[in-house]
């Protein structure tokens, strides 16, 4: 946003008798505020367009008819503008204007959740007179209604300001909730019959300058005034969204968005908001509920896990180890390391390399990419991608895996800067959004791919599958027109549409356009909070810490689970994730974790733990000290802001102390040991956690130290702000290291972008192509922990094309059998027409895994799965 | 005496029954000045209708000549005529889309001829259920004549009315608003600038937005000349025009007069028009031009029908309807409703407008019906400030539109012109009228 | 499957047909869903939601604004009693009360045999006719309580039918020439233009 503005010419203007500059365009309230004069406000917020009706912002503004009452947030700067801010008759004004606002405002701030951080009460603090003169009944409702699954209205206390409904308009696009009624009546409401469920609804209850929306998790748990507030970064996805967390009395209360102009410009997804319900966890669900939290090393004993002591954990722990190394270092591995914090994966790569000797390390479960190839890509930022002209989109519905992204992405739409090429096998959230939408089929991405990037050859290809050819030449230019020659100013988002498809097709489709279009850049869609940071740290096979690159290349997660189901692998270490709910197959995991040995460091139960040896109690989000990487490469602090409970450890330190008891000391004793020896190679993890209010450094680019917005809290109230915000307790005593750019020497292994030959079996005329794409409230630890999210999570629904639903003889809402390589079972199917034909989608982790044909469905060794549908 | 020599502009077949046939049209001359425009061109058209200097007839009174030539030149442009007639006590559009359909659509298209628009809106207020299907008659007979559609009359002209009903909401009159009714939205007004209809108005297509009664005038502008209609009336209040006149007089209607030429007194005393008072009673005050004005005491009844002549009284002639308060009528209770009309009708977007008004009438019903304090004189008139600051006229304003400052007129007047009687409510505890 | 009926649903389609943005032709759905069931009835709205390309929630929002729509149902007559100035100063109040009486509803409320629902209306311009009244916006011009009764009477026994249809319908004359209704080409195009702009600007869903 602001490097635009900048480049635009400027106007000089007076305010108050000073001479102001500003970029030409900007809004007189923004202008203001820039050069120290600010202007009082309700419904005007920067990330929003003004609509100019509190008229709380009136200035004077001379004009030809003299010097007139104009609302600031409606009018843009010009050359030579006189304003006058604060002339009597514009104190009047305000002073009316609040005075008409308080007028019908209920008298209950010792009992609003807003009361203490209120915009409304702030102002009538400093600006209000003391006496009411309104001795008339107020306005009268029903009280707090729920108007979704999250938030709850007290329409007596709205001053219709329009922020709520104005953001679901337009910044997430799903106009749940209007205004309704007219005049002094006007309310905000949903229909009847269709609450207000947007993924992104607890952003309106941020925004709101009173007490009106409130959040269910959140009402009368706290006072703002017994708030403490730390800055950190959301690990609930990996666009890595700036918040606020927030606690009282060591218990975590609300987490809020923070304005980051790099990232998330405030906002965040539900998820994000409440997760934070699931970290206190339920302390009497059992240990194969997600929802538990660990607060105590376990050791199984007589077939039971049974509490004890860290040295006990880990001596059985390094034992286990020890006799596997026995049958060498190949019989050991890790899968998982996403939830861990760059500094905790370091430690944990130099354990598992350093101090075992195994290349076997995975922290994706077979749902990401490749990362020589991530790596290998020219990677743009998601400011880059908010201003492209073009964004090819090539991954899952990114409103359910990346939630913000979408938001950020829908803007540039909106605005009408971007265009949107599609390549969907479900349709998506971007679907209506697009220009160009072209379906896929399981096993065709890359075919598509070359018939983008070369001629139309590839089409017949297409053209011939049995259930018919979905798309035209047509479709195919106008996606060639709008990437244009070289890709100039165009993103690839690139992620998986598909958990059920190997990654090899989409791989292959991302080397065609990266080696096709040069000029283009990519943004990874992976979706698992700290991804880039683990595989950065080299928790992948084939490459090592710092994006290096190793000549040995260990197991990945799948091949590790075929290697630990046939002994040739004995031991698996989980890190921070829980195996059985995370890969696609868990019918191989289950073979896998009952012929092996288990080691789970998390803070969660699930149902892994059914075969584990040993669990090793780790933080987890909110409660450590570190930072993480997000899917532009951007480094950001993460602060804790409570202490875990029991005797969880910090992941870092029980990869140290593991360590110990191998007799090796890793020099890794803290966050900043790390930190300092990532920085050293290059990677600016010590400029991330000692310099506080920057928007995060990107890898591999200039570090640029731009300091983070300085908050407005009257845009987002319940944030302090940012100086008041602090993020690390040692962050101010320690100098801030510069960066060794010289020293950055991150590897680009450019062979990985020539073309591989990927060979899927041609599909049949009787069976249809499976579809598996996440959803956001699946069946993680994360909404399992969290009560307020757990009702949100949905029944699977297998959906299926209405012409292919026909063809088998079976109707919308029908028992059908769907079988597969590996068995059989009667399901309920939707019909749906966005899903392409020949092919059935069943969302990833709705559901749970343990029961029902989610749990053999997928047979991860083959590159798709063809299933056979019949009406019964 | 009433000057009442001057021709019957738009009100010419008001002495039929059938005055909203097509026969009875076809009969009197209709469509013969659609004809005679369709040999001119579009500019010459225009610059009769500019020489008419035709003030609007909506209530703002801008020339019509000149809002069409601030048309910003687009590929698309729109025509919205606003027959949306809310403000109380006016009822001429009523008249006019009732009796007068093919008139109006005969203006109308002879408008967009002048403007080269090919698509135009007839919005019309929907409680007019029976003007809404004679103008849809009217529509359907007019394109069955050739007189609307593809090539009308054999020419290159081609034109598609559509009538868009209203469903009953005050501020969609406001030609901002009224196009977000048209864009099928709630009617909020737009802000001023930038939505200057002329530059950016419906589906953000420069726009020209005109009165029903403006339009129905183009005819005989077209058959007369501009000229003629210029020579009727004095100074910038050209031609006639039509006066609602109710209240407390023996004879309310509508009566078309020459502008400037008649008095207020006239249209309420002489015997063709108005008549006089009901029982012969005094004439205690008048509302000059819609609810919107400042009011007038009986000092100003020799004021002129013309809108300089009462702009010069710090009033306005606004949409041409005149309401009459005789000595028996409670000027509080008058005022009381006028506040709560407007409270009914705020749109709600603008704090001051929103909150003031319903805070107003509440102090208002007070006074009215018990419970009015002394101090409320002055907090009605500093809320009133807090509205329109000054409380001048025209008004300043703290609002998006003008429904905001028309608030305080009524309360102003009334205060200012009889605080008598607000006191003697405070005293009485109530209306000592009842 | 359409939830108005058929008639209803091609009249539909040809008002939205009439506009340059679907979106425009709501208020005119709107009175089509009350013509169909005397007030706006949930599957109403949710079927202009769909025709103009908007949520629910919105035509639910847009609907509210307006006076003339009812969302919970009325009576088969609406009377509307005007109070406001010109109305005032000739006896609107008194008239309401009369009403109100006659009717046996209070005003915003229906009358127990389901016929009428009474409402106090803002000027409805036809100020030389005062007190005014209008039954499902037709003028009726009773301006003395004994006509008042009188119409009251010929309702209740069906007289006036004709002049008077029953809540919801407005406009009786339907359009039957002009440019864009005889040519359905038009239309498609304008849907085409539609649809690619809303996919420009539009909301995801
Ligand atoms: C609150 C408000 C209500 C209005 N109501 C009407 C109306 O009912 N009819 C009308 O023609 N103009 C009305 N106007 C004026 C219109 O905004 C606009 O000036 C007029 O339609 C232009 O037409 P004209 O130039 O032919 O007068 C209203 C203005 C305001 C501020
Ligand atoms: S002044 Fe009143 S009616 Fe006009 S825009 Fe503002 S709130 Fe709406
Ligand atoms: S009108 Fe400018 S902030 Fe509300």
């Amino acid at each position: 946003m602001t490097d635009v503005v900048e480049t635009r010419a400027t106007v000089t203007l007076r305010i108050n008798g000073r001479d102001v500059e500003a970029p030409k365009g900007e809004m007189l309230i923004a202008a203001a505020e820039r050069s120290g004069t600010y202007i009082p406000r309700f419904c005007y917020h920067p990330r929003m367009e003004p609509v100019g009706v509190c008229r709380m912002c009136l200035v004077e503004v001379e004009g030809p008819r003299g010097a007139t009452l104009t609302p600031a947030c409606y009018v843009q700067v010009a050359e030579g503008m006189v304003v006058t801010t604060d002339s009597d008759k514009v104190k009047k004004a305000q002073d009316g204007v609040l005075e008409f606002l308080l007028s019908n405002h209920p008298l209950d701030c010792p009992v609003c959740d807003k009361g203490g951080e209120c915009p409304l009460q702030d102002q009538v603090l400093t600006h209000g007179s003391g006496e009411t003169r309104f001795i008339e009944e107020k306005r009268h409702f029903e009280k707090p209604i729920p108007i979704g699954e999250l938030v709850l209205l007290d329409r007596e206390r709205c001053i219709q300001c329009s922020r709520c409904t104005r953001f679901a308009s337009e910044v997430s696009g799903d106009s749940q909730i209007a205004f309704a009624g007219r005049g002094d009546r006007i309310e905000v409401a949903p229909f009847p019959t269709e609450p207000f469920d947007s993924v992104f609804s607890g952003n309106t209850v941020q925004i709101c300058p009173v007490g009106a929306l409130t959040a269910t998790p959140y009402r009368f748990t706290a006072r703002p005034w017994d708030l403490e507030q730390v800055e950190s970064t959301c690990t609930t996805c990996a666009v890595g969204c700036r918040v606020a967390v927030q606690s009282s009395q060591n218990r975590l209360t609300r987490v809020l968005g923070v304005d980051s102009d790099a990232v998330n410009h405030g906002w965040l997804c539900d998820k994000g908001r409440f997760v934070i319900e699931a970290v206190d966890g339920d302390a009497n669900a059992s240990y194969l509920e997600p929802s538990r939290r660990l607060t105590s090393p376990l050791v199984r004993r007589d077939g039971e896990l049974v509490e004890t002591t860290w040295g006990d954990a880990l001596a059985t722990a390094s034992s286990l180890l020890h006799d596997a190394l026995s049958a060498g270092p190949d019989a050991i591995g890790a899968i998982g390391g996403a939830a861990l914090t760059n500094e905790g994966a370091f430690a944990w790569e130099r354990f598992m390399r350093g101090v075992l000797g195994t290349e076997n390390v995975d922290a994706q479960y077979g749902d990401g990419l490749d990362p020589a190839l991530v790596h290998a890509l020219p990677l743009a930022t998601i400011n880059e991608m908010a201003e492209a002209c073009t964004v090819v989109v090539l991954a899952g519905d990114i409103r359910d895996e990346l939630p913000v992204l979408f938001l950020r992405l829908r803007e540039g739409v909106v605005k009408g800067r971007t265009n949107i090429v599609e390549l969907t096998s479900a349709g998506s959230s971007l679907t209506s959004l697009a220009r160009v939408s072209l379906p896929i089929r399981p096993g065709e991405a890359h075919v598509v791919a070359s018939a983008i990037a070369t001629d139309d050859a590839p089409l017949t290809q297409l053209a011939a599958h049995p259930h018919g050819a979905l798309m035209t030449s047509a479709d195919l230019h106008e996606a060639r027109r709008l990437i244009g020659d070289t890709g100039e100013g165009v993103v690839f988002l690139v992620g998986r549409p598909n958990v059920a498809e190997s990654a090899e097709v989409i791989e292959s489709a991302v080397r065609t356009f990266a080696r096709r279009f040069p000029r283009a850049k990519f943004l990874p869609a992976l979706r698992r909070g700290n991804v880039m940071g683990a595989l950065d740290m080299g928790l992948t096979p084939g490459r090592g810490p710092v994006r290096s690159s190793r000549s040995e290349r260990g197991r990945t997660t799948l091949e590790q689970l075929v290697a630990l189901a046939s002994g040739d692998q004995r031991v698996v270490i989980a890190l921070g994730g829980d195996i059985l709910t995370n890969v696609a197959d868990p019918t191989l995991g289950r073979a896998a974790l009952t012929a092996a040995h288990l080691i789970a460091v998390t803070g969660h139960g699930g149902p892994s733990l059914a075969f584990a040896d040993v669990v090793l109690p780790a933080s987890v989000a909110h409660e450590r000290y570190g930072t993480v990487t997000n899917i532009e490469g951007r480094v950001t602090a993460l602060a804790p802001k409570v202490t875990p409970p029991g005797a969880a450890w910090p992941d870092i330190a029980i990869a140290a102390e593991l360590a110990e008891e191998f007799g090796q000391h890793l020099g890794l004793a803290s966050p900043e040991d790390a930190a300092a020896a990532m920085s050293a190679a290059g990677y600016p993890a010590a400029t991330a956690l000692y310099a506080a209010h920057v928007e995060g450094v990107v890898v591999g680019r200039e570090a640029d130290l731009t300091p983070r917005r300085a908050l407005d809290p009257m845009a987002f109230p319940g944030v302090r702000s940012a100086d008041l915000v602090g993020l690390a307790p040692r962050a101010g005593d320690v100098q801030v290291p510069t960066m060794n750019t010289a020293a950055l020497s991150l590897s680009r292994d450019l062979e990985v972008l020539e073309p591989r030959e990927v060979s899927v079996p041609s599909p049949d005329a009787y069976s249809l192509r499976l579809v598996m794409n996440h959803v956001l409230y699946d069946h993680g630890a994360s909404v399992t922990g969290t009560p307020a999210l757990r009702a949100l999570v949905e029944d699977v629904r297998v959906r299926v094309h209405p012409s292919d639903l026909t063809r088998f003889g079976a109707k919308d809402g029908d028992v059908v059998r769907l079988t597969s390589s590996r068995g059989t079972d009667s399901v309920v199917v939707t019909e749906d027409a966005t899903v392409p034909r020949g092919t059935v989608v069943v969302p990833f982790g709705s559901g749970p895994h343990e029961t029902g044909f989610r749990s053999w469905i997928v047979d991860a060794t083959l590159p798709v799965i063809d299933l056979r549908l019949e009406s019964q | 005496m009433a000057h009442l020599t001057a021709p019957k502009i738009v009100s010419s077949r008001a002495q039929f029954d059938d005055s909203h046939t097509m026969s009875r049209y076809l009969a009197t001359g209709g469509f013969s000045a659609l004809r005679q425009a369709l040999t001119m061109h579009p500019e010459d058209v225009a610059a009769e209708v500019d020489a008419a200097s035709l003030l609007g007839r909506g209530g703002a009174g801008f020339p019509a000549g000149r809002k069409w030539s601030m048309l910003r030149k687009a590929p698309v442009t729109y025509l919205v005529v606003n027959g949306d007639e809310s403000e109380p006590a006016t009822f001429k559009d009523h008249y006019l889309v009732e009796r007068e359909p093919h008139q109006l659509v005969e203006g109308v298209t002879i408008a967009a001829y002048a403007l080269q628009v090919s698509q135009a809106f007839i919005y019309l207020r929907g409680e007019f259920a029976l003007g809404l299907e004679r103008v849809q008659q009217a529509l359907n007979d007019a394109y069955e004549h050739g007189a609307l559609g593809a090539n009308i009359f054999g020419s290159q002209f081609s034109l598609d009315i559509v009538v868009h009903p209203g469903a009953g909401a005050y501020i969609c009159g406001e030609e901002t608003s009224l196009i977000e009714a048209l864009e099928g939205k709630r009617g909020f007004p737009r802000i001023k600038p930038p939505y200057f209809p002329a530059a950016i108005g419906l589906y953000g297509q420069p726009t020209v937005v005109n009165n029903v009664e403006t339009m129905s005038n183009m005819p005989w502008i077209v058959t007369h000349s501009g000229a003629a209609f210029a020579a009727l009336g004095e100074g910038r209040s050209t031609g006639t025009r039509l006066f609602a006149l109710s209240g407390r007089v023996k004879n309310p209607g509508v009566f078309e007069l020459e502008m400037v030429k008649n008095t207020f007194r006239d249209l309420i005393y002489d015997p063709s028009l108005g008549g006089g008072i009901v029982g012969d009673k005094k004439i205690k005050a008048f509302i000059p031009g819609g609810v919107s004005a400042p009011w007038f005491g009986p000092d100003d009844l020799d004021t002129p029908l013309g809108q300089d002549e009462v702009a010069n009284k710090a009033s306005m002639l606004g949409s041409g309807s005149i309401v009459v308060l005789d000595e028996d009528s409670c000027v509080v209770r008058a005022a009381w409703r006028i506040t709560k009309f407007f409270s009914r009708e705020s749109c709600g977007q603008c704090t001051p407008c929103r909150e003031g008004s319903g805070w107003l009438e509440r102090i208002m019903y007070r006074l009215e019906h018990g419970g009015g304090r002394r101090e409320d004189l002055d907090l009605l008139l500093d809320l009133c400030d807090n509205i329109a600051p000054g409380l001048t006229w025209p008004p300043q304003q703290t609002t998006i539109c003008v429904l905001g400052p028309s608030i305080p007129s009524s309360i102003h007047s009334a205060i200012t012109m009889f605080r008598d009687d607000f006191i003697a409510h405070v005293d009485h505890n109530g209306c000592p009228h009842d | 499957m359409s939830y108005l009926r058929a008639d209803i649903r091609q009249r539909a389609d040809e008002l939205v047909a009439l506009y340059p943005e679907r979106r425009s032709a709501m208020l005119p759905l709107l009175h089509l869903v009350q013509e169909q069931d005397g007030y706006l009835s949930e599957e109403g709205m949710a079927e202009v939601a769909e025709l103009t390309g908007t949520t629910p929630a919105e035509v639910r929002g847009t609907a509210t604004f307006y006076d003339m729509y009812h969302l919970e149902p009325v009576g088969k007559y609406v009377v509307g009693v005007c109070t406001n100035i010109a109305c005032l100063l000739a006896g609107g109040e008194e008239m309401l009360e009369h009403a109100r009486a006659t009717l046996g509803c209070a005003v915003g409320g229906t009358s127990d045999d389901g016929l009428f629902t009474l409402e106090e209306t803002e000027c409805l311009a036809d100020c030389n006719i005062a007190p005014c009244v209008q039954v499902n916006h037709r003028y009726v011009r009773t301006t003395t309580p004994a006509a008042f009764d009188a119409l009251v009477n010929d309702l209740r026994a069906g007289k006036r039918e004709d002049e008077i249809p029953p809540h919801g319908t407005l406009i009786r004359v339907r359009r039957s020439g002009g440019l864009r209704a005889s040519r359905a080409q038009i239309a498609t195009e304008r849907d085409a233009a539609q649809s690619a702009r809303e996919a420009r600007a539009g909301g995801a869903k």
